[in-house]
């Protein structure tokens, strides 16, 4: 019965996207404009390469699994915005799907939105770039799992509170995870920060896991610590995102903001 | 329909429901029950609180105070229960309108657990007339065709309890008079029973057993439409309406 509930929203996002190609094409305008610009900076940078070795593979590593999290985050938002947008959502909450469930059809929309631009993104860099994204070998799959874990967790915080703020909060969708870039590790390693930022970024779980990439392409030992940190907080954000999603609803009922779903 | 309306087991039941949004009371200790297979009115003027309190008996709003029971199922322990077992449908809530009418019945049938989507959806499009709308995106029909097809979505799971908000509000007379027709068939076929709003007051005469009559919130009087008629001496509901708009001076605000 879950499983079916779940599965008829993600019928929704399916039904949504086969019919819209502005909406597909989105897909590959990103990934494809963030590779072109940043793989020339790339191939520029390319001359200094004795002076930085693994420069390269850092950034290309850290630009492709940056926009995983990125995409992940952006699959849960958009799925709530979508019913936002077509006032769905008060047809969805009279009916039997949980809140959970519906959070549940988001992730699901999110994963294979990520799928789908990570592999773009993936052929891209190796294509254009002679950059293999896989010489992180198994490991990759543990960063992405992680990535996306958190991208969910954020996804779910920025859908509250644009449940919370109404439509004029959707820009958070796509603006509110460049807050935690700059303390995200993606480019360079959390030590080149000022100490106190340090230990914001300690705190994040993207930090760990760009830290453990470049220890891989690096060919240091095994990121496992790190992984298991990027897993632990992802998990501990992940239960305070949706812990957080049931209290901005459970204010939304009592101030009769379901009724007023829009602008 | 003058039959007594069988309260043992009853569809809904309200008490003393109160709703205040700041300062603002939009629900005042409302007390109500709706038989099983009973169809029940929710008669007020704009902003009487109609909307307020069908939305506090789907759990859309939680109630300052006072108790809600559907099915004999309470808020928030029993939700699934009730919610798989009612539905709603207002011609103001309308369903993704990128989305055809069959992709739309289908993702609501799965939602719902419908057994045998298919031929339950071609059966209410057809009972609605609105079959050759299946391949359409909803936000290609017509104002009534949308408010047919959200009909049809609320019929879906053959609800024990329907909530219906002006469900003919823009449909024209001929479809009016056919979705009245539709929602007395599947109150006999299933014993369903409607609570429904609408500003036609013929049509609430018509269609419901029992009318509540609210103003400001507060219960005016509730009864058959007959009592209600002779209880104020009027000829019609809508005279009645009239006369307490006025006596209220523009009832709802
Ligand atoms: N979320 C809300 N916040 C503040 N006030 C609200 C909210 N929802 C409803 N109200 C107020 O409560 C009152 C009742 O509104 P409601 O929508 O229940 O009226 P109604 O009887 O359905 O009217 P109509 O016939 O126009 O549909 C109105 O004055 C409305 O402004
Ligand atoms: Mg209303």
């Amino acid at each position: 019965m879950m499983m079916q509930r779940i599965y008829g929203l993600t019928l929704r996002y399916i039904y949504l996207y086969r019919g819209s190609l502005p909406r597909m094409l989105e897909q590959l305008y990103w990934p494809v404009m963030d590779l072109l610009v940043w793989g020339f900076v790339t191939i520029y940078l390319r001359q200094f390469e004795g002076q930085l070795p693994n420069f390269l593979a850092y950034f290309l590593g850290g630009l492709v699994l940056w926009d995983i999290l990125f995409r992940s985050q952006v699959g849960v938002s958009v799925a709530y915005l979508e019913e936002v947008w077509s006032r769905n959502l008060l047809n969805l909450f009279v009916s039997p799907l949980r809140p959970i469930e519906l959070i549940a059809a988001a992730m699901t929309f999110s994963v294979a939105r990520v799928a789908f631009t990570a592999s773009v993104s993936v052929s891209i860099a190796w294509l254009a770039y002679d950059f293999n994204t896989f010489i992180m070998g198994t490991w990759l799959a543990a960063f992405v799992g992680a990535l996306i874990v958190m991208g969910w967790g954020m996804g779910i915080v920025i859908s509250a509170l644009i449940m919370r703020f109404g439509q004029g909060a959707e820009s958070l969708a796509w603006g509110l995870i460049f807050l935690i870039q700059p303390v995200a590790a993606v480019f360079y390693p959390v030590s080149v920060l000022p100490e106190p930022l340090q230990l914001v970024a300690w705190m994040i779980p993207a930090s760990h896991v760009f830290e453990g990439m470049r220890q891989v392409l690096n060919g240091g030992p095994s990121p496992t610590e790190h992984l298991a940190w990027a897993f632990g907080l992802g998990a501990v954000y992940f239960a305070a995102g949706l812990t957080f999603f049931y209290a901005i609803l459970r204010e939304a009922k009592r101030a009769g903001r379901l009724l007023r779903v829009g602008e | 329909m003058t039959t007594a309306p069988d309260l043992s087991a009853p569809a809904v039941e309200a008490r003393n429901l109160h709703k205040r949004f700041g300062d603002f009371v939009a629900v005042n200790d409302l007390s109500f029950t709706i038989g099983a297979g009973e169809v029940y009115g929710l008669l007020g003027a704009n902003g009487a609180g109609k909307t307020t309190t069908i939305s506090m008996l789907l759990d859309l709003v939680t109630p300052t105070s006072g108790q809600v029971r559907v099915l004999g199922h309470q808020y928030p322990k029993g939700r699934q229960e009730i919610l798989s077992q009612v539905n709603f449908s207002s011609t103001y809530v309308s369903l993704p309108l990128r989305l055809t009418v069959w992709e739309n019945m289908r993702v609501f049938a799965a939602l719902y657990g419908v057994p045998n989507p298919k031929q339950r959806i071609l059966e209410l499009l057809e009972r609605f007339e609105i079959v050759e709308t299946l391949k359409k995106p909803v936000g290609d029909l017509s104002s009534g065709q949308k408010t047919r097809v959200y009909l049809a979505k609320a019929l879906l799971n053959r609800p024990k309890v329907l909530f219906l908000d002006e469900p003919t509000a823009s449909l024209d007379p001929d479809m009016a008079d056919k979705t009245r027709q539709v929602i007395r068939e599947i109150q006999k076929e299933y014993g369903t029973a409607v609570l429904i709003t609408s500003h036609n007051m013929a049509e609430m005469e018509s269609l419901c057993q029992r009318i509540l009559f609210i103003a400001r919130g507060k219960k005016l009087m509730e009864g058959t439409p007959k009592q209600i008629v002779d209880h104020y001496g009027r000829s019609n509901l809508e005279e009645v309406f009239i006369q307490v708009a006025r006596d209220q001076g523009g009832a709802g605000a």
